[in-house]
């Protein structure tokens, strides 16, 4: 299997209008599993995390994890949804090794949310709004791992090995509405959106949305039909894009390669299709057929979920502010250059520097303290910067002592470093490091005139508006007090020597 | 009546993944258009709005709260499996996807 | 020590409470026969005298120590093999779990260890409980103490058939269509389904989960209204479990009053369709409440027409689903074709061989009912005819207490006589189905012997869900009157097993 022949790009779009449809599946972060008491956690010894519900034993019987249902309804709400009255579970009935039960509890005909919507804005700032159709609640299947043949896949595989630990780990899946009208931008809107939500789970902290670790995974729809064509044409899935950038990637290959097929001709096969990110391609699976009648059946073993509404106002409550506007209120509120406020938010410092600022640190110097200095100091102590032993309040601390001239700059980054080695609050380290502006002006004035003394040109040079020239003297004064001293004192006694 | 054809039945074996051989698809074919026959009143039986009922006794909103549990220790959930290596479950290859 | 053999669970607890005798003595000496006779009834498809033995010795050393920890603590019981257990093989009648034992405890299971009943072991039954007569089992069929030619009931009919010979002096047994109840009736024994919910389901193998029950299985009402009354209660392993108690089961059996009870008789249950003995042994029954001084009226259940069809549809449509995870992965038969096959072809050729034939119809039966383009003609219609079913029973207990019915059509047939018409074995099921599909309460007492062949007939009481108490009364009243008539309980003129 290699790649198929491809339209150009440019060619494609010009040629047709393009549809797509994403289903997300969102991996809660609850303690335990959706059905039984299993710890849901990531990258245990394989099979420890299993017990007779989740690996499917005879007799064993599901029980529904409430903190799951909370997380869904939570996730519909952020997204705009009606949440159901009543909903239940379903059994989708197909047979494959990573299921245990050879069904997947899910919902079908119930859902817990519907009717959603949620504005995607690009990176130009244009905004489209993608139409949510549901998201429901189910459970994670097993992982597999194919021995033999080439490369740990499937194909060639002498036989396989299937770890039950993600077994029944709750899941959410958001399906969106086709989404029309993206022309040539469906690629970057299928990663937006699928960033969208990654960052609104995450806010909410009902996921780790680490999509790395399949925490976010993303099946993309597309189909493509000549532009005034009403009927939508035959559309592929591509299963298990798991980056934001395979998303673009495969969501764009696709649209070439059906273009392809469909100005020569040919007809589009509905089927699902596989994203091989190292090459950069899709490849045919399996071809959509009886084999997917999947019997689906309300669960016996579970009895419907009916929210009331005291419970989904209560949830609701819990909402964090919707990520995009948040960055929106930010953005205005701290003044900051659209490159500074993109490196807050790309080093995922957003809350920190919210944090700083509402501790009394001026935006600006909150910014440049956590991106700037700790980011480095983390950089260095190969940490995440957030994970620094610094507290926000901390940080504003040190910058409201620089403010009112009892630190300098350099002291400061002592202070810090003192913070950072367990030293205590801001207060207990310059008690015990004795950083201390000196401000007594006899000492410093001594210590400027010896500095002139060595360099008589400076004054004249200032005297004739050379005003930087005052540098090279406050340099010396501030090795002569070993920076304990505010720079900015220096230079205005210096320039008053001057006048 | 007679609509379970021996194509049907084959079908319906291939999603149970149930083998079955020539013989056993007429045999069966046979045995099930007799017990679908017989079943098939209950299509007459409702008339007009009529709920369904999936549980005798009617509950809702049964829940365990999001507490772990211990789990099986590996050896325990290995210990009734056909066969096992590498602390997982050992079954022979895929065929199906890619 | 043979006549301990012959006594109730009920009276065994008091004499084992008393310590007039210990439980290891009881246990011992039901184990003995059991080993001896087994191999005639075929009601065992597991004993193990090591586990059972030791629990009885734990019962006895804590009463002991003045722990007495349940009505019944220190009474062996047996167990139908499609409830997990820890110590114990657990089959539920299939090749395709053949000696799995299984990594926990059904609810139950951990019930009866904690109240003190030490296990004898796993009884046999219809593979996965699909049948009535046990001729379905993998492991053969169970024979009728009566008569070691005919079956002794299904699926529970291990279960039937040990206590009805007296190789357990109770048992636990399942019920999804009359699994427990037609059983008991062919046996001349007693055996009650409670209200779904009431018991919980997490251990038990399940076959339709919407209609399955456990429930006793025993010789007097009293010692099923105790046993029932040890393994009920909510758990928070079984959604679908009652939240709340329903009561003593025992004090409603010994407080039983026939004053103005008020009885129906169901229209479409009384009819020729009933073998002449079975129908006279019924009429027998209603004429000496009615001259106790019972209200009998007739009721009309209409859309129990509809009840056998429905149910062939909900249950190997759930069971079919149910019965998915038998794939030889995880636990269970793994057989390998020829070549070198994949996992689909591995799964495939352990289903076929692992399953016998009743299993393999229903499950293809089931597939089909709840296949797109069927669903709702079949699966869809089969779950309104629940509610219609629901309707005519609310009807009807507005007007009655009680429901009684003839519990099986028959006496108990000859093994071999229905078992390649699986139309003929669904029908034994039709009066005891709509219990299931409503979810209500029904038991199953001995009524007599039929003329014709002289064996035992069994009377239904069938009481409004959560009402288990109304139904054990009325069970114990049905009881009374024959015991009051015959001077023993009808087990006691079956014959002896030994000698058979």
């Amino acid at each position: 299997m290699a790649k198929e022949a491809l339209m150009p790009y440019e060619q494609a779009i010009e040629q047709f209008e393009v549809v797509i449809g994403l289903e997300v599946h969102v991996e809660l972060n609850t303690k335990s599993k959706m059905f039984c008491g299993c710890a849901n956690i990531f990258g245990n010894e394989p099979n420890t995390n299993v017990c007779p519900i989740c690996i499917g034993l005879p007799g064993s019987l599901p029980a529904v994890n409430k903190k799951a249902v909370e997380s869904s309804i939570a996730i519909g709400l952020a997204l705009g949804c009606q949440i159901a009255p009543t909903g239940r579970f379903s059994r989708k009935n197909y047979f494959y090794p990573d299921l245990a039960k050879n069904f997947q509890t899910s919902q079908y005909d119930e859902p817990i949310a519907s009717e959603g919507k949620i504005n995607i804005e690009l990176e130009d700032g244009v905004v489209f709004e993608v139409l949510i159709e549901r998201a429901h609640m189910e459970e994670d299947a097993g992982k597999l791992t194919h021995i033999g043949g080439a490369t740990g896949r499937i194909q060639g595989a002498e036989y396989s090995l299937v770890d039950y630990n993600r077994a029944g780990v709750p899941l959410v899946e958001i399906v969106t509405k086709p989404v029309y009208g993206a022309g040539a931008r469906a690629p970057e809107l299928a990663a937006a959106y699928v960033h969208a939500i990654r960052e609104i789970v995450k806010s909410m902290n009902v996921s780790d949305a680490r999509m790395e670790r399949g925490n976010v995974r993303c099946d993309a729809n597309v189909s493509i039909r000549p532009y005034g064509q009403t009927k939508l044409g035959t559309r592929t899935e591509t299963k298990n894009v798991n980056s934001l950038r395979s998303v673009e990637n495969a969501v764009r290959y696709e649209i070439q390669r059906q273009a392809h097929i469909l100005a020569n001709g040919g007809t589009i096969t509905q089927e699902t299709r596989h994203w091989h990110e190292d090459r950069g391609y899709t490849s045919a699976g399996r071809p959509k057929s009886d084999a997917d009648d999947y019997r689906y059946f309300p669960e016996p073993d579970l009895v419907p979920v009916q929210p009331s509404l005291a419970w989904i106002e209560e949830i609701r409550a819990t909402l964090p502010e919707n990520p995009g506007l948040r960055r929106k209120r930010l953005m205005e509120a701290w003044g900051f250059a659209e490159l500074e406020f993109r490196d807050v938010v790309n080093s995922d410092l957003l809350d920190q520097v919210e944090a700083t600022v509402a501790a009394g640190a001026a935006p600006q110097a909150a910014r440049k303290w956590w991106t700037g200095e700790l980011a480095r100091l983390a950089n260095s102590q190969e940490v995440a910067v957030q994970d620094l032993s610094i507290t926000p309040t901390q940080v504003a601390k040190i910058q409201q002592l620089i403010d009112s001239g009892e630190l300098t700059d350099r002291m400061a980054r002592d202070v810090v470093a003192g913070v950072l080695a367990g030293e205590g609050d801001p207060e207990a380290v310059i008690e015990k490091r004795g950083l201390k502006v000196v401000s007594d002006d006899g000492a410093l004035i001594a210590a400027i005139d010896e500095a002139l003394a060595k360099q008589p040109d400076v004054l004249e040079k200032i005297r004739e508006g050379k005003v930087q020239a005052a540098g090279a003297v406050i340099g010396a004064v501030m090795q002569a007090m070993r920076g304990q001293v505010d720079a900015a004192r220096v230079r205005e006694l210096i320039l008053e020597r001057a006048k | 009546m007679s609509e379970i054809t021996p194509d049907l039945v084959r079908h319906l074996a291939s999603l149970s993944r149930i083998l079955v051989t020539d013989e056993e698809v007429a045999t069966l074919a046979g045995e099930l258009n007799v017990i679908v026959d017989s079943i098939a009143i209950v299509t007459q039986a409702v008339k007009g709005d009529v709920l369904a009922t999936s549980h005798p006794i009617p509950m809702a909103n049964v829940f365990r709260e999001d507490v772990v549990e211990p789990s099986l220790t590996q050896e325990s959930a290995l210990s009734a499996a056909p066969d096992s290596a590498e602390g997982r479950f050992r079954v022979a290859a895929i065929l199906d996807e890619e | 020590m043979s006549d301990l053999i012959h006594k109730s669970a009920s009276e065994l607890a008091d004499l084992i409470a008393s310590k007039s005798i210990s439980s290891e003595e009881v246990t011992s000496a039901f184990f003995d026969r059991s080993v001896e006779l087994n191999p005639k009834t075929n009601s065992y498809l597991y004993l193990n005298r090591d586990t059972a033995i030791a629990a009885a010795k734990a019962a006895d050393a804590a009463l002991a120590n003045g722990e007495k920890l349940s009505p019944l603590h220190g009474v062996p019981i047996a167990v139908k093999d499609n409830l997990t257990t820890t110590d114990a093989p657990t089959t539920s009648g299939s090749k395709i779990l053949e000696g799995w034992v299984p990594q926990y405890d059904a609810t139950v299971v951990a019930r009866l260890r904690k109240a003190g009943l030490p296990i004898l072991g796993k009884t046999n039954m219809d593979e996965f409980a699909m049948g009535s007569s046990t001729e379905y089992s993998a492991y053969g069929p169970s024979k009728n103490p009566w008569d070691l030619t005919r079956i002794p009931g299904g699926s529970g009919g291990g279960s039937s058939s040990a206590v009805s010979g007296h190789l357990a002096p109770i048992a636990i047994g399942s019920d999804t269509g009359g699994s427990i109840r037609f059983p008991a009736a062919v046996t001349g024994s007693v055996g009650a389904k409670p209200t779904y919910g009431a018991v919980s389901r997490y251990g038990l193998i399940a076959l339709a989960s919407s209609l399955d029950q456990i429930g006793p299985v025993s010789n007097t009402v009293l010692d099923s209204a105790l046993l029932q009354d040890v393994i009920s209660g909510h758990d928070k392993h079984d959604s679908t479990s009652l939240p709340q108690s329903l009561g003593s089961m025992a004090d409603a059996v010994r407080s039983a009053d026939v004053k103005g009870l008020r009885v129906g008789v169901v229209k479409q249950l009384d009819s020729d369709a009933f073998q002449p003995g079975v129908k006279a042994c019924f009429d027998d029954t209603i004429a000496k409440l009615v001259a106790a001084g019972a209200e009998v009226v007739t009721v009309d259940c209409p859309s129990f027409e509809y009840a056998i069809a429905a149910y062939y549809l909900i249950l190997p449509a759930e069971a079919s689903s149910n019965l998915a995870k038998f794939d030889s992965v995880r636990f269970g038969l793994r057989v390998i074709p020829d070549g070198n096959p994949t996992i689909e072809r591995v799964m495939a050729a352990t289903r076929e061989a692992g399953f016998g034939p009743e299993v393999k119809r229903r499950i293809i039966l089931g597939t089909y009912a709840l296949s797109s383009g069927y669903y709702d003609a079949y699966y869809g219609s089969a779950q309104k005819v629940r509610t219609l079913i629901q309707q005519d029973l609310a009807k009807a207990f507005s007007q009655v207490d009680v429901l009684l019915t003839p519990t099986a059509p028959t006496t108990a047939f000859k093994i071999g006589e229905k078992v390649n018409d699986p139309l003929a074995m669904y029908l034994n099921d039709i009066a005891t189905i709509p219990a299931n599909l409503a979810g209500i309460p029904g038991m199953s007492v001995p009524n007599g012997l039929a003329f014709e062949d002289g064996l035992p007939s069994g009377v239904q009481i069938l009481a409004p869900a959560m009402q288990d108490a109304q139904m054990y009364r009325v069970g114990s009243i049905v009881e009374q009157m024959y015991l009051a008539e015959w001077g023993a309980p009808l087990i006691a003129k079956a014959p002896k097993l030994e000698v058979l």
